[in-house]
């Protein structure tokens, strides 16, 4: 059979070579597909935003329906809080995370369970975040809050971390801390000031791609900071946030509000844009030049 | 971007396909352990070790409290329905009456409308970024994606509103009832909004993550293999075919469902488009709801405790689905870029 199938006639050789042509046309096609709603978004949105920004959009907080102007500066200043509390509660315990998975429980099976765990949280929808924490914080103390908020963001940037953090442990070499070792200096001082002082481009990297993950999430702060037309500054309090507010300016029938939803669209995504391409940055040059 | 940060986007990926990848991981040199067993900072190495051990433990508690939480706030919805709840259709807060079929059915629907659209494009992208592209494109194409994966829902979801839906509308709605008509999916009054327009932001939004863990998985194929079928006499498409994409099926598959996992849990890009209407429509053009969009739309104005834990089990059967699909899409994933050798058959 197999000489047979593989006798070349001139159709057999004409017809593979148009199948390889048709796949590199569809794959290229795809490809064009796929870059074209990216460009499309993002020229859309600079046209759109760019139009509608200005200073009173950074200084100003909305105005009521029916009047012209007003911004979103309480809702900037209150994605900045929220950020800040989620930062301070999912740094530390992704960190330190990571630092269990590469220097303590390397190959044990708790390691393992905890690193499929965090894959596993890292998938939990977000709205579902949501609910759980309105059903941890808020519930209990009866009214939404910034804290809330803060939380279900920082619990969302748990996984993220402690994965990137322990890639990044994993490629300092087992040289240097036997070095650290042999000088005397204690474990700890050698995992904080040599492991993880050596790793600290990568790890920086992995919180700053954790930020910009929950920067934009919106489900998890419909039920937790809830949102605010004011000026707070109370953590106790239901505080205002950038997606959120974009979240409800679109599908409000007013075109003012559709203004400064694509505005704040447009203020989100260069933020993280910005992100993004800093973290390529510095992992393209290579995150342990000279270390590994 | 976030989700593939499971498999490092600096290790070398030949590396990471050879049998010694955690040959550093393993050994600890007997010097070393003499070293941190002995000394005055013994005590304050287990503690330190213990706090890490403990923040690790966290990660635990946090998924065993949120399975907790959605239980115990549920249990109202879970005594009275029973499991009748996910196969019923009545959804009237009014009369005490919740059923969840018509959220699954919008989710279901709506997701795999999603891959239907993703999947070939994204194993397409893969493929032109892994096998054909010139070498200046691929780091430019390849952030490109990255970025598609960067951008918040709540934007796709005003891009889909203001942009998507009236193109929709106006010009992909009639051709597609004009010559897909007879099917019965595409009839009925043309809103714009509906599942279809769901299903094709989830597209969109999913790409990005299907495409880049395909690529990793395509990369992850020994060179060999090409080589080898290549030296065979075979096209650069026999090649991909033969040589690649059947070593890699399984990782396909696997960040296939991964990204399954990510459209299923989608709630503020969908909830904007999808219509939010409790029906089970033949239809795409036709409103659906989504169990995440109804999650979001109606939590806040619950006003019995009844519908508030009608809708926390769908928020518990949300987070048990997706805590099984991406599992099972990790487990995939994994087997094949973790130092199995590529099987050929």
């Amino acid at each position: 059979m197999a000489t047979t199938v593989y006798k070349t006639s001139p159709y057999n050789r004409i017809s593979r070579q148009l199948a390889d042509y048709a796949a590199s046309g569809l794959s290229i096609l795809s490809t064009v597909l796929v870059v074209a709603p990216l460009v499309a978004i993002f020229l859309y949105l600079v046209y759109k935003g760019a139009g509608s920004l200005n200073l009173a959009f950074f200084t100003q907080v909305p105005k009521p329906v029916g009047e012209s102007g007003g911004g979103m500066a309480n809702a900037i200043f209150g994605s900045a809080v929220l950020l800040l509390i989620g930062s301070v509660v999912g740094v530390p315990i992704g960190i330190a995370g990571g630092i269990f998975l590469a220097e303590f429980g390397r190959g044990s099976r708790l390691a393992n369970a905890v690193r499929f765990t965090a894959d596993v949280l890292n998938g939990v929808p977000s709205i579902v975040m949501g609910i759980s924490v309105y059903s941890l914080i808020v519930l209990p103390q009866k009214h939404f809050s910034a804290l809330s908020g803060g939380v279900a963001l920082g619990i969302m940037m748990i996984p993220t971390i402690t994965r990137t953090t322990e890639e990044m442990l994993l490629m300092v070499p087992n040289s240097i801390r036997e070095a650290a070792l042999g000088l005397g200096v204690p474990n700890w001082r050698s995992v904080l000031a040599i492991s993880l002082r050596t790793a600290s481009p990568g790890v920086i990297t992995g919180c700053m791609l954790a930020f910009a993950r929950v920067a934009g999430e919106t489900a998890p702060l419909l039920f937790t900071a809830f949102g605010n037309q004011f000026w707070s500054a109370d953590l106790n309090q239901p505080i205002a946030a950038l997606p959120l507010q974009i979240f409800v300016y679109a599908i409000s029938p007013y075109d003012e509000w559709h203004r400064l939803a694509w505005a704040g669209a447009l203020v989100l995504i260069v933020l993280i844009v910005v992100s993004v391409a800093l973290v390529r940055y510095v992992t393209s040059r290579g995150v342990l030049k000279g270390a590994s | 971007m976030a989700s593939a940060a499971g498999s490092s986007p600096s290790f070398d990926p030949a590396d990471s396909s050879a049998p010694g990848l955690n040959k550093p991981a393993s050994e600890i040199s007997p010097i070393r352990k003499f070293l941190q067993s002995r000394g005055s900072s013994a005590a304050l190495d287990k503690a330190f070790a213990g706090l890490m051990v403990v923040c690790a433990l966290t990660i635990f508690a946090i998924v065993a409290l949120i399975l907790f939480e959605l239980v115990m706030r549920s249990r109202l919805s879970i005594a009275k329905f029973g499991i009748g709840f996910f196969f019923k259709q009545a959804w009237d807060p009014v009369s005490g009456q919740f059923g969840a079929l018509p959220f699954i059915y919008g989710t279901l629907v709506s997701s795999l409308l999603g891959l239907l659209i993703a999947v070939p494009l994204a194993v397409g992208v893969a493929i032109f970024i892994t096998e054909m592209c010139p070498k200046p494109l691929r780091a430019p194409l390849s952030f490109i994606t990255e970025l598609l994966a960067a951008i918040p829902s709540v934007v796709y979801g005003l891009w889909a509103v203001f942009v998507l839906v009236p193109l929709l509308r106006e010009h992909i709605n009639p051709v597609l009832a004009k010559f897909l008509g007879w099917t019965g999916l595409f009839g009925g009054p043309n809103y714009g909004i509906g599942m279809l327009a769901a299903g094709v932001i989830l597209a969109i939004m999913i790409l990005p993550v299907i495409s880049s863990l395909t690529r990793e998985v395509m990369i992850s194929v020994p060179h060999s293999q090409r080589e080898a079928v290549l030296a065979l006499g075979a096209t650069r498409w026999e090649m991909i075919r033969m040589g690649v994409l059947r070593n890699a099926r399984i990782g396909i598959v696997g960040s296939i469902i991964l990204g399954l996992g990510r459209a299923l849990g989608e709630t503020m890009a969908v909830t904007m488009v999808i219509g939010n209407r409790p029906e089970i429509a033949k239809s795409l053009f036709a409103p659906g709801y989504s169990m995440a969009s109804v999650i979001a739309n109606e939590f806040s104005e619950a006003s019995d405790d009844l519908y508030l834990s009608a809708l926390v089990e769908i928020g518990l059967a949300l987070f048990l689905v997706t805590i099984v699909v991406n599992a099972l899409a990790r487990l995939l994933v994994w087997a094949v870029t973790r130092g199995t050798p590529a099987r050929v058959s």
